[in-house]
């Protein structure tokens, strides 16, 4: 079968049947990461039916409209549509091809702990040496650690719990303690033929409010990256429906599909292949500007908290950078900044990009440690 | 135009639009025509401005049925979407039962069970019953239920939206099942504040629309301004597009805008769109302060050549 004049060169060649051609297809876009699922890939092949296979255009806007679910999408779409049925691009917008960094996979034997075994004593000396190790690496910087040492602390990010921070919503609910609700007491007077019954009560419903983590991927952030994208992970996990994550680097990278998956690991792997500027510069004002025009502002900032995990370093535009934190912090309820060097001793905030955002920070806490973490997180759930 | 021949092809329904004044490019007549084909609800997203709602108005005048609007807000609940009865009325309704039943006392006691049971029915009849939008739609079937800004709804409203959506039937328990004879063609749109969720987004077809081109956007402004004159359209549209894609904007202006500036300059009678007048009336386009800037700089530098 053939998809149009110029297209089908693969597909046809091959003799494949037009449902194996365009289920195949189907395939090849969850391949590159679309959210193709059974029953999308029915409904693409139902909307093929329906408007035929006669007109390229056609075919390519019922898979655009089965396959993809936002505009994010729509770019690798793009791609595997002009691989799979050949002929020039609809839109015309090519990936940068950089590969995606190795992430380390934690070993699964314990640290410190002999596995032949030996006598009980020894056993419990090596816990208890474990156990005051995993103190001390709570303390100490993560850019300065072994790869052995970082392992280990890997496996300790489970420790940490993020609560979410909360707002007062509009609505109330009934309760047994809270301002009198006029309304429900009179209405139940009534129900009652106008009997007075007990006095209703009702309190503020409290929702989670939403998080959105602002985290920097460039080259001097990448002794800290995989660790912070960890408790990212784990922010991520505790509050999977109002917590939000970007990467900044040379591009925005909408990160929070990747963290949703439960497992750490599997959970970086999927971010590693998301993000393809690990390492890369920094433009953080414009990136910042990014968000804000395409996210920010519509209302995800809108009265959230806003975590900045970087390091501030911003050669270009440092007024730029200091203009978009300004639009950030009125649209955020607040804005705090995490920054790996204000736990070294002697550290001042005098690079430009800091200096220029500082005045828009609502809180300004350190980001090298463990401990540092769990820091970030209090300050978090208490905004 | 009968129904048949609007949604015959992606074509005649582009034409058919066309024709109440709604300019649909080749992508979006397709996803709507397949939407109305295959009776699944249409999600749009999109820039503010870009048409998303109006498409849905034009609909329901090209093929002649109400439009029923459910706008989301924050915190909407099912009853603000389905129905609710109506308090003041059913107490009205017994004060009034209560007040003959005075005058005129009834005789016997299995007389006056009787009469209780029916007065009990009576209060849930389908007089007080107070239809919000999705009811109405499912009842008043064929029509365009236009869902606007569901992004604005909490997770639990998507999650009920997209009950009502699969099964087109909802369960009033003192009156019944209340189903489409027709399913409603359903259009929804997102400002993108937040990601809805997969559920509801498998259950639709997805399109983003984008700001029109150069063309289409002059084309657009003839259609809806033809009292403009083509000169000054044509310098309002390129101004637009120019302004759109090389200044960083806070808020790039929608089509609604350029509508708008063009019309501003329309009524001020004036037929060529110099700098200053630009600047006089870029009020009706460019609505931040910061950007109000950026523009008075541009419009300079773009408008004097």
């Amino acid at each position: 079968m053939t998809v149009g004049t110029d297209g089908a060169a693969c597909a046809g060649a091959a003799g494949w049947s037009a449902v194996q051609t365009l289920g195949g297809f189907a395939r090849a876009c969850r391949a590159a990461g679309l959210p193709v699922s059974a029953d999308r890939e029915r409904t693409f092949l139902q909307a093929c039916a329906a408007v035929g296979l006669g007109d390229r255009d056609r075919v390519y806007w019922a898979g655009r409209a089965t396959l993809t679910a936002s505009q994010s999408d729509i770019e690798p779409y793009d791609q595997v549509f002009t691989g799979w049925f050949g002929g020039r691009a609809m839109h015309g917008v090519s990936l940068p091809a950089q590969s995606p960094p190795t992430l380390l996979q934690a070993s699964l034997e314990e640290a410190g702990t002999d596995p032949t075994g030996g006598d009980d004593e020894v056993e419990e000396e090596a816990v208890r040496a474990a156990a005051s190790a995993t103190e001390v690496l709570r303390h100490r910087d993560i850019a300065a650690l072994s790869p052995e040492d970082q392992d280990a602390l890997r496996r300790t990010f489970a420790t940490l719990t993020a609560r979410p921070p909360t707002r007062p919503a509009r609505r109330h609910t009934a309760s047994h303690r809270g301002s009198i609700d006029g309304r429900a007491t009179v209405r139940a007077h009534l129900r009652a033929l106008g009997e007075p019954d007990r006095i209703r009560r009702r309190r503020r419903v409290v929702r989670v409010r939403r998080v959105v983590l602002l985290v920097d991927v460039s080259g001097s952030m990448s002794p800290y990256a995989d660790h912070v994208l960890r408790l990212a992970h784990r922010m991520v996990q505790a509050a999977p429906r109002t917590t939000e994550v970007f990467t900044l680097g040379t591009r925005l990278t909408h990160l929070t599909r990747a963290l949703r998956e439960r497992h750490p690991d599997r959970a970086l792997l999927a971010a590693g292949e998301t993000v393809p500027d690990w390492s890369g510069g920094t433009r953080l004002g414009e990136t910042l500007g990014v968000f804000l025009r395409r996210w920010g502002r519509r209302g995800m900032a809108r009265g959230a908290v806003v975590v900045v995990f970087s390091d501030g370093w911003e050669r270009e535009a440092p007024e730029q950078l200091g203009e978009q934190m300004r639009q950030l912090r009125s649209l955020a309820h607040r804005v705090v900044w995490v920054n790996p060097h204000r736990g070294k001793s002697g550290y001042l905030p005098v690079q430009s990009g800091i200096v220029a955002a500082l005045p828009s920070v609502d809180d300004f806490v350190a980001g090298h440690s463990l401990a540092a973490f769990e820091e970030v997180l209090e300050v978090v759930s208490r905004a | 135009m009968s129904d048949e021949d609007v949604f015959a092809s992606p074509q005649s329904l582009s034409d058919a639009l066309a024709g109440t004044g709604y300019l649909a490019d080749a992508g979006l007549a397709t996803v709507t025509w397949l939407a109305q084909d295959l009776d699944r609800p249409l999600l749009l997203e999109g820039e503010p401005g870009t048409g998303k709602t109006a498409l849905a108005e034009a609909l329901a005048q090209l093929t002649d049925v109400p439009l029923i609007r459910l706008q989301c807000y924050e915190g909407i609940e099912a009853g603000q979407a389905l129905y609710d009865w109506d308090f003041p009325r059913q107490i009205l309704h017994l004060r009034a039962v209560q007040a003959l039943a005075d005058r005129s006392p009834i005789g016997d006691g299995a007389d006056a069970l009787h009469s209780v049971e029916q007065l009990e029915a009576n209060l849930f009849d389908e007089r007080f019953l107070q239809a919000r939008p999705i009811l109405r739609a499912l009842r008043e079937a064929p029509c365009v239920l236009l869902v606007d800004e569901i992004d604005r709804a909490d997770d639990e409203f998507e999650a009920f939206l997209l009950e009502v959506l699969s099964t087109w039937s909802v369960t009033i328990p003192e009156l019944g099942t209340v189903r489409a004879q027709t399913p409603p063609l359903v259009v929804l749109t997102s400002n993108r504040t937040r990601e809805l969720h997969d559920a509801l987004k498998r259950r639709c077809l997805y399109h983003w629309i984008d700001h029109p081109g150069l063309e289409r956007e002059l084309a657009i402004l003839r259609v809806r301004l033809p009292e403009v004159e083509e000169a000054l359209a044509t310098d309002v549209v390129r101004l637009v597009q120019r302004l759109r894609a090389e200044e960083d904007l806070l808020k790039p202006p929608g089509v609604a805008e350029t509508l708008d500036w063009a019309r501003a300059v329309a009524a001020l009678g004036l037929s060529r769109f110099d700098p200053e007048v630009a600047a006089r009336t870029m009020g009706a386009a460019v609505k931040h302060r910061e950007d109000t800037e950026r523009v008075r700089v541009a419009i300079d530098r773009m408008l004097t050549r």
